[in-house]
């Protein structure tokens, strides 16, 4: 059965802000079918009343207070940026 | 015995003893990996340099008379998802190829604090997704034992160093095995502590319900040592969990007599070697004699286990990953006209297609309309994973099984098909799931002498009993092989 | 046309906390300095950097659900919400989905006649995103060739306010925003500016015929970023919308931009479909218990709000409807006026000072009451001094004026300017008979029978005693020698 189809995998990867050449999205829509048909067993369980786990760890209420920290010069913060301007990250034209 | 393959401990007799200096230890380090990393691949970035430096420093320190702590010179190779302040942090991938933090993970401050010396980034899977390091952008690792096989993944430089004398120990991740895994098949110890008790902070996240950092080491006292470092509550982590650390060295005693040890009957069976479950007969027989009591046990919902991993996995990952677009640090495909273009060429000229395959499951699994069907409902199912190990430690103390199904594998054996290598994670996946503390001890040598891996699992925050059970099967076994560079 | 339709409308409000720090992390808010100084490694979305909760901005948070009368969740966690935008530190944003902070509130509005009650749909947490300039001649985002990222804004603390659509004009929507302004102001939580972008909305808009049940098809409105355009962005919308419907069409479903410069709305560029957020609950964060004791403790913190004060007041202080809200609405002049109150015992008298002369010097030196030289001990004195006759209102107005700029004692202002009424019988007639000796022209008029004639005269002694004649003495005494 087909799980997912060639314009569910180029609607995904548009979310995803990816892209695929032609030739890929044949391949990629193959192998993510065959992985998610395996992982798709999970619907045979049996999970009435059982909660989701969305969090692991029996910890509750971790907070921090108000108080001010140091944050990174300028300098740090624009270190790595793969292209600035005026102080600020540059980006290409908003489409 | 060849300073490179000495363990940490024994390194710091001899530095308290004088019978050697640290600038000593790193010497023979950089000698070693002069000799082997050409074949094995297992650093992306060498800091020879500033170990150096970093070594005539302590030198000085204990020659005022410091107190010498466990890692004080300790030449130690930290897997390259671990963010080093200055030093670049590339996580295997193009998209980070130049990125260079501007801040220490918690885990760096702490070893610092001991003055360990870096040896330099170990090489790993891109953004830790992989068992065998063949997706790193920076080429594949090579198991020390055979080149012609895969150390694991996705610590596979961090464990090929410890296993080849190219670092004493190393710090690695483990979010579906990617500690234990490698450990297993280069024959060194590795640990994986319960999720919470070592800070996430530094840490580039993969799947962060599931991501835990841990020592890899010629022991399991080298291990208990790093424990001691590198555990305990971050304020900068939510998730770090917050209770005493044990002194874990303490637990190091060989004695299980009257020890109840499970082994997982979903684990022993899908594919397991014949030498693998072999060994592990071996083991449980080595058990019972030391006075342990060994019984079989059926945890039903491992047999889902994989699957709920590869829903839940991929989708957190999808989220972290997301944040690398070429806005603010790394790669930027410099061409693109406009934002979207640039999004999307940047990511797709920076990602590895395995790093692909996943955020697009992830995505898919997290999109409406399947949501329930995909996500929530592993998360249900991985409810059942976590009831069925607590019902399992009402009655064991530790729980044993192979760590991965074969030993080390040819490289390109499982690229096919990627259902094919994540079936390698199917002993240590269900851990992860429960946040469980596990540890791999080599358990000895296949006929074709690669490394056999024995996991042991414990219950929550109980690393004392896996330490105990370890640290005397280690003992028992008696394992001394070394790859043959 | 207008009857036959209805608007109905709901708003999204924004609101910026006024905590010190961001909400995930240590970094101070800023205040449009320098681009990217209040910046770490969190707020920048930097690899392997990890949120921790503010504290304040929870109890914020609840304070202000509690105020618009919401339920608060004892059990509430956060959620990622997944888009990819360059303002976007990390491409989700922390946020929160189905297990909000508050519930089921609502806020009265008062339109005048009637009362609007809107009801509140949920209060909730989340991050603001960075700030973009656009680069290119006009600013706007479809004219510029690249923008520019500043992430000192990113991680703001943020609380969203989200109404059903009960609200029925363009009026009644400004009318709502001002009354929750007004409210969080009183909370002391955020300035609450919409030009400073601490205060935003947003509109859902739709149209209906009169007396139908069912709600049509909505636009959002963006852009909105004042009173007045809110209500001339929804008339328009409105009239848009109503206009499209009796044309025999149907409206579309899309977001809409206000432009300021036409009046009108247009629909972005954008695609049509709806966004995938793909939210999940966050694991980077645990989730968060609220007990009551919390809630009891924050619940104290809130001052007696505007509507009950005014109320209080019309009770205790038996002050007409009019003068209790006007008081009420404004912290500073309710807390003045109840210092007086204990001093003085006609609270009206007090209330007229404060609204009318005060009032007015205060806008006009651009104070508040607060900052006013005039102490309330003070301001009661004088009603004494002018109570006890010693000086007539217009002497008051220029003492008043005195005190403001000196923050002088009245008694000692009208002894060092000799300004005491002048109540002396005697001395008045003296006065009088000169001035009726001396204005035979008035005097006649005044005889047959033009009373305004008095006024003439009444001001020539006034302005013999500088000012300082009893009028109501010097009214009688020349009623009384004329008649």
């Amino acid at each position: 059965m087909e799980r997912i189809s060639k314009d569910d995998v180029k609607h995904v990867a548009e979310l995803a802000e990816l892209e695929f050449g032609e030739k890929d999205i044949e391949k990629i829509t193959s192998q993510l079918d065959r992985i998610l048909d395996h992982v798709a067993n999970v619907s045979s369980v049996n999970t009435e009343g059982i909660p989701p786990t969305s969090h692991i760890l029996d910890i509750k209420n971790v907070f921090r207070e108000d108080m001010a920290e140091k944050s990174v010069t300028q300098e740090s913060a624009l270190k790595n940026a793969p292209d600035e301007a005026n102080d600020g990250f540059k980006v290409p034209k908003i489409d | 015995m060849e300073i490179h393959y000495l363990t940490a401990h024994q390194l710091k007799d001899r530095l308290e003893k004088r019978q050697i200096s640290c600038a000593e230890i790193v010497e023979s380090i950089h000698l070693r990996i002069e000799e082997v990393d050409d074949r094995l691949n297992s650093y992306i970035r060498l800091e020879k340099e500033s170990a150096l430096s970093r070594a005539g420093k302590v030198d000085k320190l204990i020659g005022a008379g410091s107190d010498i702590e466990d890692f004080m010179g300790i030449p130690i190779a930290i897997k390259d998802n671990i963010c080093t302040k200055n030093i670049t942090t590339t996580c295997a991938s193009r998209i980070l190829e130049n990125y260079i933090p501007i801040y220490n993970a918690t885990v760096i401050d702490r070893l610092e604090s001991q003055n360990y010396i870096l040896t330099g980034k170990a090489n790993m899977d891109e953004f830790a997704m992989g068992s065998s390091n063949e997706n790193s952008y920076f080429g594949t690792v090579k198991n020390p034992w055979d080149t012609d096989r895969v150390p694991g993944g996705s610590s596979g430089g961090p464990a090929a160093c410890v296993a080849a004398g190219e670092a004493v120990c190393s710090l690695g991740s483990d979010t579906g095995g990617s500690i234990r895994q490698p450990a297993s098949l280069c024959g060194v110890v590795g640990f994986k502590p319960t999720y919470g008790m070592v800070s996430r902070y530094g840490l580039v996240a993969f799947a962060s319900s599931l991501d835990q950092i841990g020592p890899l080491t010629r022991d399991v006292e080298d291990c208990a040592a790093m424990l001691n470092i590198i555990c305990g509550h971050d304020r900068k982590d939510s998730t770090s969990i917050n209770v005493e650390v044990p002194d874990y060295k303490s637990f190091l005693k060989a004695d299980i007599k009257d020890m109840r040890i499970g082994v997982p009957k979903e684990l022993m069976v899908e594919g397991i070697d014949r030498e693998v479950k072999e060994a592990v007969c071996r083991i449980i027989k080595l058990v019972e004699d030391m006075g342990g009591i060994v019984e079989e046990i059926s945890l039903p919902s491992l047999e889902y286990a994989l699957s709920v991993y590869y829903i839940i996995a991929p989708s957190e990952a999808s989220s972290n990953l997301s944040r690398f677009d070429g806005v603010r640090y790394g790669y930027r495909d410099v061409e693109a006209r406009t934002l979207r273009e640039m999004y999307r060429r940047t990511r797709a000229e920076g990602f590895g297609d395995e790093v692909k395959r996943r955020i697009m499951i992830g995505t898919y699994c997290l999109s409406a309309g399947y949501y329930d069907a995909y996500y929530e409902k592993a998360q249900r199912v991985r409810t059942l994973v976590i009831n069925d190990f607590k019902k399992a430690f009402e009655k064991f103390d530790v729980l044993i099984s192979p760590t991965s199904p074969t030993t080390a594998f040819k490289i390109g054996e499982k690229m096919e098909d990627p259902l094919t290598m994540y079936l390698s994670d199917i002993c240590t996946i269900p851990v992860n799931l429960a946040g469980l503390p596990a540890i791999s001890i080599p358990a000895g040598l296949s006929g074709s002498k690669l490394p056999i891996g024995l996991q042991i699992i414990g219950n929550v925050l109980r690393e004392d009993n896996v330490l105990k059970v370890a640290y005397s099967l280690e003992k028992a076994i008696g394992f001394t092989g070394r790859p043959g560079l | 046309m207008k009857n036959e339709y209805e608007p109905v409308i709901g708003l999204e409000t924004h609101v910026e906390l006024y905590t010190n720090t961001k909400m995930f992390c240590g970094c101070r808010l800023s205040f449009g300095e320098e681009k990217n100084i209040y910046t770490c490694p969190v707020c920048l979305g930097h690899p392997g950097s990890l949120p921790v909760i503010n504290k304040k901005a929870i109890e914020y948070a609840a304070k202000i659900a509690l105020t618009l009368n919401c339920k608060i969740k004892k059990y509430t966690i956060f959620h990622r919400k997944n888009y990819f935008y360059p303002d976007m530190p990390k491409n989700y944003q922390i946020s929160q989905y189905d297990l909000p902070l508050g519930v089921g509130g609502y806020l009265d509005v008062d339109m005048g006649s009637y009362m609007r009650r809107v009801r509140i749909t949920r209060v909730h947490m989340e991050e603001d995103t960075g700030k973009l300039l656009h680069k290119g001649t006009t600013g706007r985002i479809s004219e510029s060739e690249a923008s520019i990222v500043d992430f000192n804004r990113a991680g703001t603390p943020l609380i969203e306010i989200v109404t059903e659509p009960d609200i029925r004009s363009p009026e009644e929507a400004k009318e709502y925003m001002i009354t929750l302004r007004n409210l969080i102001l009183f909370l002391d939580v955020s300035d609450c500016s919409m030009e400073e972008g601490s205060l935003r909305c947003d509109a859902n808009v739709s149209v209906r015929k009169t007396g139908e049940d069912k709600i049509g098809t909505k636009t959002e409105i963006k852009n909105l970023n004042s009173f007045k355009f809110l209500q001339k962005g929804l008339e328009y919308e409105v009239k848009r919308q109503v206009k499209v419907l009796e044309a025999g069409g149907e409206v579309i479903q899309q977001t809409r931009h206000y432009d300021s410069k036409t009046g009108t709305t247009k629909a972005l560029r954008s695609k049509e479909e709806a966004h995938d957020y793909r939210y999940f609950p966050e694991p980077d964060l645990v989730p968060i218990y609220i007990e009551d004791k919390m809630i009891e403790d924050i619940r104290k913190t809130i001052p007696e709000l505007p509507s009950v004060k005014a109320k209080r007041f019309e009770k205790q202080y038996s002050l007409p409807k009019y003068d209790s809200s006007f008081l009420a609405n404004n912290k500073g002049l309710a807390d003045y006026f109840e210092q007086c109150c204990r001093h003085y015992n006609n609270a009206k008298n007090i209330a007229n000072w404060i609204m009318s002369d005060f009032s007015a010097l205060l806008n006009k030196e651009k104070m508040t009451i607060k900052d006013s030289r005039v102490t309330p001990e003070n301001l009661c004195k004088m009603l004494e001094i002018i109570d006890k006759g010693k000086i007539n209102s217009k002497i008051a107005k220029s003492v008043f004026e005195e005190m403001f700029s000196t923050g002088g004692n009245p008694q000692k202002i009208i002894e060092d300017r000799g300004l005491e009424q002048i109540s002396d019988e005697g001395l008045l007639e003296a006065i009088i008979e000169e001035v009726i000796k001396d204005n035979p022209g008035a005097v006649e008029q005044f005889k047959e029978g033009k009373d305004k004639a008095i006024g003439f005269l009444i001001g020539r002694v006034m302005a013999k005693t500088k000012g300082k004649a009893n009028p109501g003495i010097v009214n009688d005494i020349i009623t009384k020698k004329l008649s």
